[in-house]
């Protein structure tokens, strides 16, 4: 009876998270079709879906699988570029926008997967501290790679160099579609705030069904007690890297639909300010807690924008809203007084039912 | 054919050698018991067994097969589960769901990692299969009414019942218990005698178990090997082992 119960409370946890997903999206919609958004905060609404993705994936890195990684935004890199390459390449061939993002989005997501799978191999050895620096590393190694790329496409095919554009040999209708530092310009605009949230809807899919499942137990498992994992026969490699590579993949996603509502991409935007900022959307949400990823993600993106009236306070009134939530999420007193709170409401509306009757 | 053969196990670490020529034969259902003071090197046999050390020499046979220098996960699916001295619990995990890593690896519950995140008919199939089988497992143990608690919510005596039952979920052909009376009162003390019995009847199981507490080891063990500074000092029949006045200078005391 209570595994029944406990099985069931999964399951609706799960349920509420979707559900506040489309709810949130509900409302969005409403507010934009009233008018009652503003520009600015409208720009905001596919950074924030693309926030939110790649705070989910490092959360199955960091509180599922338990090791922390500093490299996430390589690996969003990884898929910003391949997608966008993707869809400058296809542009024509592909009038619909939808169709352009949704190949670029398996192709940017592969990429990425990849990548993660050949960085995970040789990294996933390492432990703790150690696994963070050379996270942190290779997150800077990939950027500084894509940023001396060229890449051009002509009647001949596809040219690579690492020099400079003329060193690619187009042909007179050839064009640069990836040109080093300057990155790609250009890219069709397909991503929008539904496609960003059917993305999260995705990310949500294949991650919480990924947890609840055999495999996710095993990562789990790694986590708590990596040498009891072993002595009951886990693969301690496969499942590190499973965790590793899906949550590259799907960072990687996150990158195809930022690329995809930029004008012009620069690798250098992918550095390590952003993995740092992921990371921090992950811990102040609480750590393995995937709803709150959602959260503090859409808090702490909408925060600064909100706070913008205020010039040169904003990024103080950031930092203490920063402190606030870490105290109300995981100190012990900020457990304590948010359960008095909950049961002060729950008395509160007691008492108004009492009196109505 | 005994079930467990060891023949002239020994390692050393650096120029220590913790083990030296360490022979032993376990039949199919003995209780088997392994004593000897501290650092005698009882664990690091444990863990030669087990696979966490590769042994610098000598051979380990499990069922005629030879499983020496196999690794620990290799040596899981041979038949060899374990528990360990300090308890070792998926603490974050539910109480249900440790025994459900520890079915893991059995045929009839694998499926696929997409299988899992698409939730396909085999999900569903599977994962009703290995709760029925998780909570018959508990239910030995007495841990079914706990099995929706995270296990480091659970009193110390049910942890160590708790690392058994995972350990049994693997379905070894050897048990090795690691001191599982350790930190217990007689009452539990027991009740753990009882239980070690209990498994060993109902799932046929063979078990060598470490232990401080005497009054287990004479109680239950049929057979003893008394180990002292990496070397054999005693091996019999447990009451004739425990009367040999090597052993009771070296570790009984008079």
């Amino acid at each position: 009876m209570k595994q029944m119960k406990k099985m069931s409370k999964t399951t609706k946890d799960n349920l509420i998270t979707y559900g506040v997903v489309a709810l949130a999206y509900v409302v969005v919609e409403i507010l934009l079709k009233g008018g009652m958004i503003s520009s600015l905060l409208q720009g905001l609404l596919v950074p924030l879906c693309v926030y939110v993705v790649l705070a989910i994936s490092l959360n199955l890195v960091v509180g599922i699988s338990g090791e922390l990684s500093l490299g996430h935004a390589g690996f969003m890199c990884v898929g910003a570029f391949a997608g966008a390459f993707v869809s400058n390449y296809v542009k024509d061939m592909i009038p619909v926008g939808g169709i352009r993002l949704l190949l670029a989005l398996l192709v940017g997501a592969a990429a990425a997967a990849i990548f993660g799978l050949l960085i995970g191999i040789p990294v996933l050895r390492l432990r703790g501290d150690y696994l963070a620096i050379v996270t942190l590393a290779f997150g800077e190694i990939i950027k500084n790679v894509v940023n001396v790329f060229y890449v051009g496409v002509d009647g001949n095919g596809i040219h690579v160099s690492v020099k400079d554009k003329l060193s690619l040999g187009l042909e007179a209708d050839g064009l640069v579609i990836i040109n080093g530092p300057q990155g790609i310009t250009g890219t069709p605009k397909d991503a929008s705030f539904t496609a960003g949230v059917l993305l999260i809807f995705l990310t949500l899919f294949i991650v919480l069904n990924l947890i609840n499942s055999r495999d996710g137990r095993a990562i789990k498992s790694i986590r708590d007690n990596r040498i009891a994992a072993e002595s009951v026969g886990i693969n301690i490699t496969k499942y590190k890297l499973m965790a590793f590579s899906v949550s590259a993949s799907l960072a990687g996603a996150a990158g195809v639909l930022y690329a995809h509502n930029l004008a012009s991409l620069q690798a250098s935007k992918f550095n390590f300010n952003t993995s740092i900022l992921v990371l921090v959307f992950v811990v102040l949400g609480g750590i393995g807690n995937i709803r709150g990823s959602i959260f503090a993600a859409v808090i702490l993106t909408l925060l600064p924008e909100l706070l913008r009236a205020l010039n040169d306070y904003r990024m103080l009134i950031y930092a203490i809203v920063l402190i606030v939530m870490m105290l109300a999420t995981s100190s012990p007193a900020g457990q304590a007084m948010r359960e008095r709170i909950a049961l002060k409401l729950f008395s509160g509306r007691k008492k108004e039912t009492k009196e109505e009757q | 054919m005994a079930l467990l053969e060891v023949k002239n196990l020994g390692i050393s670490f650096g120029g220590l050698r913790a083990v030296d020529d360490f022979n032993l034969e376990i039949e199919q259902g003995q209780l088997y018991g392994l004593i000897g003071p501290n650092g005698a090197g009882k664990t690091t046999i444990f863990n030669m067994l087990t696979g966490v050390y590769k042994p610098t020499n000598g051979k380990i046979f499990l069922d005629g097969e030879d499983i020496t220098g196999k690794t620990n996960i290799e040596i899981n699916k041979h038949g060899i589960a374990r528990t360990f001295q300090n308890i070792r619990l998926f603490s974050g995990l539910t109480v249900l769901d440790n025994v459900k890593v520890g079915l893991h690896n059995q045929k009839e519950y694998i499926y696929s990692a997409l299988t899992g995140i698409l939730r396909l008919p085999r999900y569903r199939q599977a994962e009703k299969a290995m709760d029925a089988r998780a909570m018959e497992i508990l239910k030995v143990f007495d841990l079914d009414q706990e099995s929706g608690y995270l296990a480091s919510n659970l009193p110390y005596g049910k942890q160590r019942r708790l690392e058994i039952a995972r350990a049994l979920a693997t379905n070894p052909k050897l048990l090795l218990l690691d001191e599982p009376a350790a930190g217990m009162n007689p009452n539990e003390t027991q009740e753990l005698m009882d239980m070690i019995c209990f498994v060993r009847d109902e799932f046929k199981m063979t078990i060598l178990l470490i232990e401080h507490d005497m009054k287990l080891v004479s109680g239950i063990c049929e057979k003893l090997t008394v180990l002292n500074f990496g070397q054999v000092l005693a091996c019999g029949e447990t009451s004739e082992v425990l009367k040999n006045p090597e052993v009771i200078t070296a570790y009984l005391g008079e």
